[in-house]
């Protein structure tokens, strides 16, 4: 197992074309709307359309609310995965399902249920802003909050599949040499999934990214506060189209520029 | 299923490059609106050229109690007919339209949106069949007490308007303007739907929305009239679509909008006649 | 830091009860085919698998009462296990890591040990670009590293080639003899066995079957399995003075043993003839060939008949006596070769 690392490289024929027909057409049903977008962008008027203060401030509350969602996602998913993937308990596979609810349930009905658990008369919003007076709705924060619920699932389940795919003797070897089990979770599980856990978390990234539904329905849409792209892409289709294809080519060129250079960075590979 | 299939389906996807991954996420958020309701194609009968029996009628999204009510209506008077419709927000559906979208009626909830149809020449002369006066709407027990269109000034109070870039929130804006007010909302929300429902949550104290969406909201939200909703009344537009699949039926259906039968539903949602 | 075990575990298609002790500076191998339950009773003593029942004592303090991690044990596993994402020297660091030595001290004590194993120059290196053996050693380094007073090696040279595994053998054997706690061995080979350990503890299906020195294990089996790792024919018969009658079949042996008794004797104390040979009826039987192999330079020839047996002979005999499959053939057996031992 040990010597083997270095695969035989073996010599490829053609691609069957019952295969190749079928990429090719996903290939041009996945980048055609990309192209249709950068047809019809209004490339004279750009440079001003970009200058518009209200898409810089739409666009950096997006970029800071993904990213504080990711983080949140990281620090309550990771330990979530592991739970379904390391300890067995009743339920767990009722757990598993529920957790991805998120990813079939449409936004706007995430948001609305936010709404009833986290709005000013939730179950729980009522009491934080009886007591601590906080209330997430129309504010950023509960913009992170509608992005994370949403994006979690991405993550939890890219981390709980490479928990599962991790050799767990390792963790035992660990185990035998003194390690509890956070030291194990630390030194030797977490590095392990390292790379389960970086494409969980640029998933995520890119879901509370494109975050619209649950983010209006929750945090509302205010300029500066709660209207990130997604929303600001979205207005704007109502009354300027062009606007929106301009907003919404800024918004993907920024996302794919981060992501690539985090690729190229913690991957290793261009 | 949901144990195997996700796993697999994003480790892989996980592994496919981002530029795809991001654009369907940009996308898929953006598509949860109402508007990714597109209708798959007007059916006409091939052998009877005239004889079309499906008809597609475009529809503001504040009509869909009333238009649906007066689709039954349509087919139980031309038997064989089947009426479809696509609701959704105004502006969508005339770029819907713009865009080649198949369509015989269309209704909007504003000029505006109309004209920019009009425009293309792509509809015949609108009329006005309707109007609709914007409301207060309070929660049911009403906790911040708004009684008039000035308490939404007080900043205590919270205020969801709709965004000025739909109709209801520029006629938001034309009724405080006409009142000299000025208002802070904590949300511009993206449509009438959207906003009623802070309302009927309590997550904001009051807004500005349609009389007929209050109507329908069936007792969750009080609606309080205001004078100076007499400056943003709302007049909503209906006309053929030249380009119908079936021009005979949506002549047929703009005039039971404009008959007294129509005029009878429209009044019992709340809309005033024009 | 004598280590005294019952170890009971029990899974639907599998039991499991074997007692063992150990003494400080001993090592003993567990020898049993795949499947005995020999690498379930290593896992039950580092604490990575459960005991139903038993308990685990080493210097008199409980060990199963113990979660892994807080036993004095180190393990080496049959294919390693060392970290991927971490350097031959920081695998090696890992232990006394744990056991709450500061990082520097833990270095120093990490590259002594891979000095120790000759691998001092592959500090850096991480596992994936180390050979076999080199990951062996680092594997035993590591384990020895953290100071355990039980030593547990699983199959240690089993991923190892022929060539390898002899070096890497012969370095074992020497760590081993210069440890001084206790060390149980897991392996299906007797070779293995033999060289490395002090005693043997035979495992099959569960349970102890034999236990004893290794060169006594190899003179006497007691199971079939024992006899055939070892070479030997085995048969059970029941002895009256220097007789011993295996059902039909009488042997006169060299050791005088009395009632139920085990005949042991080596396929190359067996003789074939053609046609019935003068002399003692005993040690003498019918049978008909079933099958012959190449073994080494001789021809291993298996008979059957009242005794299932192994022959050697050399492959001129084979010529000369015209040796084919199907063939009757006479067969003794030469007494002074013949041990017998109680049952």
């Amino acid at each position: 197992m040990i010597r083997s690392r270095r695969r035989p490289h073996r010599s490829q024929g053609r691609p069957p074309w019952l295969l190749l027909l079928p990429a090719t057409l996903g290939i041009a049903f996945l980048v055609l709307p990309l192209a249709g977008l950068l047809v019809r962008a209004p490339w004279p008027t750009m440079a001003e359309r970009l200058a518009e203060p209200q898409v810089l401030q739409a666009l950096r509350l997006s970029l800071v609310t993904a990213t504080l969602a990711t983080l949140a996602c990281l620090l309550l998913g990771v330990p979530l995965a592991w739970l379904l993937a390391r300890v067995t308990f009743p339920g767990r596979r009722l757990l598993r399902a529920l957790i991805t609810v998120p990813l079939v349930l449409p936004p706007v009905v995430g948001g609305v249920a936010l709404l009833l658990v986290l709005g000013r008369r939730g179950l729980i919003g009522q009491w934080l802003d009886e007591t601590l007076g906080v209330t997430l709705p129309f504010t950023t924060a509960g913009v992170v909050v509608a992005e994370a619920f949403v994006a979690m699932p991405f993550l939890v389940i890219s981390v709980e599949g490479a928990l599962r795919a991790a050799d767990t003797r390792l963790e035992e070897a660990a185990a035998t040499l003194g390690a509890s089990r956070m030291t194990v979770f630390r030194r030797v599980t977490l590095p392990l999934v390292a790379p389960g856990v970086l494409a969980g978390a640029v998933l995520c990234w890119a879901r509370a990214l494109g975050e619209f539904g649950a983010t209006i329905t929750f945090a509302g849409n205010f300029p500066g506060q709660t209207q990130t792209m997604p929303l600001a892409v979205y207005l704007a289709l109502e009354t300027e189209p062009e606007a929106a294809v301009v907003l919404s080519l800024v918004l993907l060129a920024v996302s794919v520029a981060i992501l690539a250079s985090l690729r190229d960075r913690w991957t290793g590979t261009a | 299923m949901p144990k195997r299939l996700p796993r697999r389906l994003f480790t892989r996807l996980s592994r496919l490059t981002v530029v795809p991954l991001v654009l369907a996420a940009t996308l898929s958020g953006c598509g949860s609106g109402a508007q990714d309701a597109s209708p798959s194609g007007t059916s006409s009968d091939p052998s009877a050229g005239g004889g079309a029996t499906t008809l597609t009628v475009f529809a503001a999204a504040s009509l869909t109690g009333t238009f649906t009510e007066l689709g039954k209506t349509f087919e139980a008077a031309n038997p064989g007919t089947t009426v479809r419709f696509n609701f959704g927000s105004s502006a969508t559906l005339a770029q819907q339209i713009v865009q080649g979208a198949p369509a015989d009626v269309f209704a909007a909830a504003s000029p505006a949106t109309m004209k920019t149809v009009t425009d293309a020449s792509l509809a015949a002369a609108p009329t006005t069949f309707a109007r609709n006066t914007l409301q207060i709407a309070v929660p049911a027990d009403n906790p911040a007490k708004v009684d008039d269109l000035a308490d939404l000034a007080n900043p205590k109070i919270k205020v969801a308007l709709c965004a000025a870039q739909v109709p209801c929130g520029a006629a938001a804006v034309k009724a405080l303007d006409a009142a000299g007010l000025k208002v802070t909302p904590v949300t511009l929300e993206q449509d009438v739907k959207a906003t009623l429902t802070k309302v009927e949550l309590g997550e904001v104290d009051a807004a500005l929305v349609y009389r007929t969406d209050v109507i329908a909201s069936g007792g969750k939200v009080k609606g309080i009239d205001f004078p100076e909703a007499g400056k943003a009344i709302n007049d909503y537009p209906v006309a053929t679509l030249t380009k119908a699949p079936a021009p005979d039926l949506a002549r047929k259906f703009v005039d039971l909008v404009l008959s007294p039968r129509g005029r009878d539903v429209l009044t019992k949602a709340g809309f005033d006649a024009p | 830091m004598t280590l005294r075990a019952r170890v009971v575990v029990t899974r639907p298609s599998f039991h499991l009860d074997l007692d063992l002790t150990v003494a400080p500076g001993e090592v003993v191998a567990l020898l049993g085919p795949n499947g005995a339950g020999k690498t379930t009773a290593l896992r039950a003593l580092a604490g990575l698998t459960p005991v139903d029942d038993g308990h685990i004592t080493l210097d008199g303090r409980p060990l199963h009462t113990l979660a892994a991690e807080d036993r004095p044990v180190g393990m080496v596993f049959q294919d390693y296990l060392l970290f991927p994402h971490l350097s031959a020297l920081e695998n090696v660091a890992f232990g006394p890591r744990c056991r709450g030595v500061g990082r520097a001290r833990a270095r120093r004590t990490a590259l002594e040990w891979l000095r120790r194993v000759g691998l001092e120059e592959y500090a850096a290196v991480r596992p994936g670009r180390l050979s076999g053996g080199q990951a062996q050693r680092v594997a035993l380094a590591r384990a020895l590293a953290a100071e355990p007073r039980l030593l547990l090696l699983d199959e240690p040279l089993a991923a190892l080639d022929a060539h390898t595994r002899l070096e890497i053998r012969s370095r074992l054997r020497r760590h081993l003899a210069d440890f001084d706690g206790a060390t149980v061995l897991v392996t299906h080979d007797p070779l293995d066995a033999m060289v490395l350990a002090d005693r043997l503890v035979v495992v099959e299906n569960g349970t102890v079957v034999q236990e004893g020195a290794p060169a006594e294990v190899a003179r006497r089996p007691r199971t079939d399995y024992v006899a055939r790792l070892v070479g030997l024919n085995l048969h059970r018969g029941a002895g009256a003075g220097s007789q011993v009658a295996v059902g039909e079949v009488s042997f006169s042996v060299a050791d005088p043993v009395e009632g139920p008794a085990f005949v042991a004797f080596s396929p190359s104390a067996v003789a074939l003839y053609r046609t019935r040979p003068d002399g003692s009826p005993r040690n003498l039987w019918q049978a008909v060939i079933e099958g012959m192999e190449r073994h080494g330079d001789n021809v291993r020839v298996h008979l059957e008949g009242p005794l299932p047996v192994a022959a050697d002979v050399t492959p001129a005999a084979v010529a000369e006596l015209g040796l084919t499959p199907g063939q009757p053939i006479w067969v003794s057996v030469k007494a002074t070769e013949t041990h017998a031992y109680p049952a």
